[in-house]
């Protein structure tokens, strides 16, 4: 099968090189700049990558004229100088050094300073802070003032396994495109916060010309202010486990009115979400829901079928923490029960409360306990899980 | 130089090579708290110092300035609590010492020991954010189901560089490790 | 001196070295010893290879094809650490053993038994980082170390057992290449033949005593940090757990302390090769050899002053940014002399152009791609963008695959008739520079721009607008690999006895005292130490 797919693969080599030069897709350097910041690194780029090709350049010409002129092959006699004689060699020996000393220093090194200190601006004329928090493997957006205070969502990999597994054909947006993408007005100097619950992640796009480390247990921050509307793509870039590949950072970004509209829809959905809570779902609804959670944010690790993957990810299917009760006598929650570890979550399995609404919880919850051949019967109501928070 | 020379020779240079190889052992050693302290002079880290009750005492407040200082924080993966911020943010003159409060609970039916890390953002405004008295000097336990709230008295220090309008505070709140 | 010949019949008669795999075992003979070493640094060669050619086809198309991308994950780190500890290192190491005490004009290496267990160390650690692959067919552990070479904290305190045997193969490795110092700097000092001042030492000793240096003083660095890696993972330490009042990037410190001398420890040795070479094939004397020594020294002190800047999106001071940004640049100033040198001993020659002068001239030029990118990627703004994406990929092959394996591929056609007294084949050694040179700049060039372009680096499946340069460049990465079996055929076809038989000089310009011996030389190279003058 493999080797099917190469063969197509093959005639698909040819139609690229054919099309090389015309091909859209073809980027050869950074994507368009949408931020202050991405405009200067790109400025800043541009000037050093001129600036090294001429050195190489240059020096590449020497060399070639020499193997062209001083072979043995032309009869060239080798002389015999190792190192500089005269006064005005040892001052064409040292021309080089003072050329690259002022473009190290100089050329590239101013510039390379004021876009530093740019980089770094991050405390002054905030319109807005957002707070960023990397996780295995999605990313938690939280609004921390002004009209969206308050809102906090988590922003997954839409794209179906299907695609990925080559069962399916891929979308023009593959890999790149989240269920909640993170929505920003433009033209507002946004202070981004970073942290991480589990790993060492990189919150990075592109066209924002700005990439910072997630770290658990500590708080980085970056800004951003866009320029443009416009929808836009990034990935996580530090090595964060097999997920890494597959949790991209989409942003959407919008007019100031658009903008509050969207604040107000969230609003309303999420508060949607949590009236679900008070109401009494039946068995079968909550199995059903809670299936589909399960597909989307649980089967990366524990796999589609319950089994988990050996040594790594333990199998749901006949747990020992699944087939346990979930509350005390006191109707209290037991620790180290199945609802305590989706809930709190413990060293690699996440703790889904900052991520799941209780709904989701509660589903999830009794669509495992009632599923890969674990009968417990039992069900948790979404106001149980709302009564912990 | 004959055979026996020449290990000599080679002996007592292998002896000296050792010392180096093991002051470089040495010096791998004091690299851990070498490194805490650059992180304290240089606020690298956003790690804040402990108890700053000697130098609250000489503290003079600088009503000319506000400073915005914000709260946030997480709970980590194993600790069975909820945990935020009462008060998103305030508004301080620097030199003022001001309370906040956090709130915690333990959802579970098991008594739980847990310890907050601060972080303070940017990093250099961490060497001018002192804290007085706070929850994250010690562990904090937590009975079954109990609910407490955790103060922390703090300020901000008038030599806080003029730049640095807006400081958030977070807490990273770790089940306590033994 | 009696003449090499004579030496020569005259150890044959005496020597009584075991014969078979005790012989290899148990020898303390300079040459057996450096044999082994590039015989073992070939053979990894081949497996790290063969493990990026895995990464490669996987990465042929968008979509997972071939493998999981927790195997993905650990190929990509194994292959590194097979490159870099198993291949490159034991290159550089083997050919110390084989020419310093030829150049230097002595018997043998200085504390032979202890050059025997360095070597020793090695399978023993190759088998450690690679068995996880093989256990986890059995359904032990998960397989080998899927967090990339730099074994960043905490993802490496997560990781499986792979880790663990990570962890334990960097032990051996490192007191492998620690042992193979001691034994390189007691060599240079004590065995030099009489008249043989420092500054009168051929560069590659310079090279290397610079290198042994370094690896005393980082090695115990890289071996403390995953000594804590390891207490953190299974003795409860917190070295690198917030929780624990520890700090994850302190192990990103302790690591890049020893990572970037790293870089140099890998290419000083080759940096010592080139002149060599150079100076063969222009038939003109080496240029600025005390300059090359004075920037041997600056790079090999600079390179333990600028670690952070393999994590500048760590978030840092901006003093402690601008000083890294800085120290950085720098290093462009000594590496600028030495092309100066490189470039001004080809000026005016008189040049032939055989196998090991087209690798020379083909390392200087794609080294310095390399050397150019690196100093772009030293601006701490736009390397926010470079940093972790396919850019800084295909910066770190420029200088580790051209400036590494590259240079010490010249070194191996150059000193080949030496060491196995036979010619390769001239056609295919050329055929080999070629079909390597081309393939290689057509593998990392498409990596430059999908670096630009925003893909990041260790991802086993990407967004369709990569698609096109990916398929290049793991084309090429499989004519790449293709052609190194041209380079094992003419290592081979020289060791069996096949080709012309080598003069004693094989190279009309080459200089050096290695040349004064047979081809092979004697068992024993130096009965009687010649006088330098």
């Amino acid at each position: 099968m493999a080797f099917k797919q190469y063969q197509q693969s093959g005639a698909a080599l040819m139609l690229a090189l054919w099309s090389l030069a015309a091909h859209a897709e073809m980027r050869w350097n950074f994507p368009k700049p949408v931020t202050p910041m991405a405009e200067d690194t790109l400025h800043v780029h541009n000037k050093f990558m001129i600036i090294i090709m001429v050195i190489f350049l240059v020096v590449l010409g020497i060399m070639i004229y020499s193997i062209f002129n001083h072979r043995k092959s032309k009869g060239h006699t080798p002389s015999q100088f190792t190192g500089p004689t005269t006064r005005s060699q040892v001052i064409w020996t040292l021309v080089p050094f003072a050329i690259l000393l002022y473009i190290d220093f100089i050329l590239m090194g101013i510039p390379a300073y004021h876009s530093v200190v740019m980089m770094e601006d991050t405390k002054n004329g905030a319109d807005m802070v957002l707070k960023v928090t990397g996780m295995q493997w999605r990313w938690q957006y939280e609004y921390m003032d002004g009209d969206a205070k308050g809102i906090k969502y988590v922003s997954n990999l839409k794209t179906p396994q299907d695609e990925i597994d080559g069962k399916a054909e891929k979308n023009p947006d593959y890999l790149l495109e989240v269920d909640n993408p993170l929505v920003l007005p433009v033209g507002k100097k946004v202070r981004v916060l970073l942290t991480a619950n589990d790993v060492i992640h990189t919150w990075w796009v592109p066209q924002f010309g700005t990439a910072r480390d997630a770290i658990p247990g500590f708080l980085r921050e970056t800004w951003i202010k866009i320029e443009e509307p416009g929808t836009y793509k990034g990935q996580c870039k530090e090595l964060c486990g097999k997920g890494h590949g597959f949790m991209p950072v989409v942003v959407n970004a919008v007019s100031e009115a658009d903008y509050k509209k969207w604040v107000e829809a969230k609003k309303t959905e999420l508060e949607a979400a949590s009236a679900g809570a008070d109401k009494q779902w039946s068995k079968e609804d909550l199995i059903a829901h809670g299936k589909e959670v399960y597909e989307k944010n649980c089967a990366v690790c524990h796999q589609a079928d319950g089994k988990g993957i050996p040594g790594t990810f333990p199998a749901l299917a006949g747990s020992k923490i699944i087939n346990a009760p979930i509350f005390d006598k006191d109707g209290k929650l037991m620790t180290d029960s199945h609802l305590d570890r989706v809930f709190n979550g413990k060293n690699v399995m996440p703790a889904w409360k900052g991520i799941l609404n209780d709904v989701d919880i509660a589903s999830v919850v009794t669509f495992e306990r009632n599923s890969f051949g674990n009968s417990m019967g039992d069900m948790v109501q979404p106001a149980q899980v709302k009564a912990l928070r | 130089m004959n055979a026996e020379d020449r290990a000599l020779a080679n002996r007592k240079l292998v002896k000296k090579l050792l010392w180096v190889i093991a002051g470089a052992i040495l010096f791998t050693i004091a690299l851990v708290p070498l490194y805490n302290v650059m992180c304290q002079v240089t606020g690298f880290n956003g790690k804040t110092g402990n108890s700053a009750e000697q130098a609250a005492k000489s503290m003079k407040v600088d009503n000319t300035r506000w400073v915005t200082v914000e709260f946030t924080s997480n709970v980590m993966p194993g600790l069975a609590w909820t945990f935020y911020p009462k008060q998103t943010s305030i508004r301080v003159h620097p030199g003022q010492i001001e309370l906040a409060t956090y709130v915690a609970k333990n959802i579970a039916n098991q008594e739980v020991i847990g310890q907050a890390i601060p972080s303070v953002s940017p990093g250099q405004a961490s060497l001018y954010f002192k804290k007085i008295e706070c929850f994250c000097f010690q562990r904090q336990t937590l009975k079954p189901g109990e609910s407490k709230e955790m103060p922390l008295t703090f300020f901000v220090s008038p030599d806080l560089p003029k730049q640095i309008e807006t400081i958030t505070l977070s807490y990273a709140f770790y089940s306590a490790v033994k | 001196m009696t003449t090499a010949t004579d030496v020569h019949a005259h150890d044959d008669h005496h020597e009584h070295h075991p014969a078979g795999i005790m012989r290899w075992l148990t020898t303390t003979n300079h040459k057996d010893i450096g044999t082994m070493y590039l015989t073992f640094s070939l053979i990894m060669f081949l497996v790290g290879g063969m493990m990026i050619l895995g990464v490669r086809a996987e990465l042929f198309k968008p979509g997972l094809q071939l493998m999981r991308p927790e195997f993905f994950n650990q190929l990509i780190g194994v292959h590194a650490l097979v490159m870099i500890f198993a291949a490159l290192m034991p290159a550089a190491t083997g050919f110390a053993n084989w020419l310093l005490p030829l150049q230097l004009g002595a018997p043998d290496m200085a504390l032979p038994r202890l050059n025997n267990w360095g070597f020793w160390l090695l399978p023993p650690a190759a088998i450690l980082l690679t068995l996880p692959f093989t256990l986890a067919l059995f359904g032990i552990g998960d397989g080998a170390v899927a967090t990339g070479w730099t074994l960043y904290a905490p993802l490496s305190v997560q990781g499986g057992l792979g880790v663990d045997f990570a962890i334990f193969s960097i032990h051996l490795l490192g007191i492998s290449s620690v042992l193979g110092s001691i034994n390189i700097i007691v060599t240079i000092f004590n065995m030099r033949a009489p008249g043989m001042t420092l500054m009168k030492m051929p560069l590659f000793a310079w090279g290397w005593l610079i290198t042994a240096f370094l690896l005393i003083a980082t090695i115990p660095v890289l071996a403390g940090a995953v000594t804590m890696l390891l207490t953190d993972r299974h003795f409860g330490t917190h070295f690198f757990d917030a929780a624990g009042g520890g700090d994850p990037i302190l192990f990103q410190h302790l690591f890049w302390f020893f990572g970037h001398p790293e870089v140099y420890i890998l290419l000083l040795p080759v940096w010592g090769f080139i002149p060599h070479i150079l100076s063969a094939f222009t038939r003109k004397p080496v240029y600025g050899y005390k300059a090359q020594v004075y920037s041997f020294w600056a790079i090999g002190i600079l390179s333990v002053v600028v670690w952070a800047h393999h994590f500048l999106t760590v978030g840092m001071p901006v003093p402690a940014l601008l000083y890294f940004m800085y120290s950085t640049m720098s290093i462009s100033l000594p590496l600028a002399v030495l092309f100066f040198c490189w470039i001004a001993n080809m000026w005016k020659g008189s040049m032939s152009f055989e196998t090991p002068m087209l690798f020379a001239t083909g390392w200087i030029i794609l080294f310095g791609i390399g050397g150019l990118t690196g100093l772009v990627l030293a601006d701490v703004a736009a390397d926010a963008q470079y940093h972790h994406s396919y850019f800084v990929v295909a910066h770190f092959h420029y200088t580790l695959f051209a400036g590494g394996i590259m240079g010490v591929m010249a070194g191996v056609y150059f000193w080949l008739p030496k060491m196995t007294g036979r010619m390769y084949n001239e056609k295919l050694g050329k055929l080999h520079f070629w079909l390597t040179a081309i393939a290689f700049n057509m593998t990392f060039i498409p990596q430059f721009f999908l670096g630009l372009a925003g893909m990041p680096r260790r991802i086993p499946d990407y967004a369709l607008q990569f698609a096109d340069f990916n398929m290049i460049s793991s084309i090429s990465a499989f004519v790449l690999g293709l052609s190194q079996l041209l380079f094992v055929y003419n290592i081979v076809s020289c060791v069996r006895g096949h080709g012309e038989k080598a003069a004693d000089k094989p190279w009309e310009g080459a200089e050096g005292l290695e040349w004064t011996l047979s081809s092979p030389p004697p068992y024993h190279s130096f009965t009687e130490q010649p006088v330098i003058k």
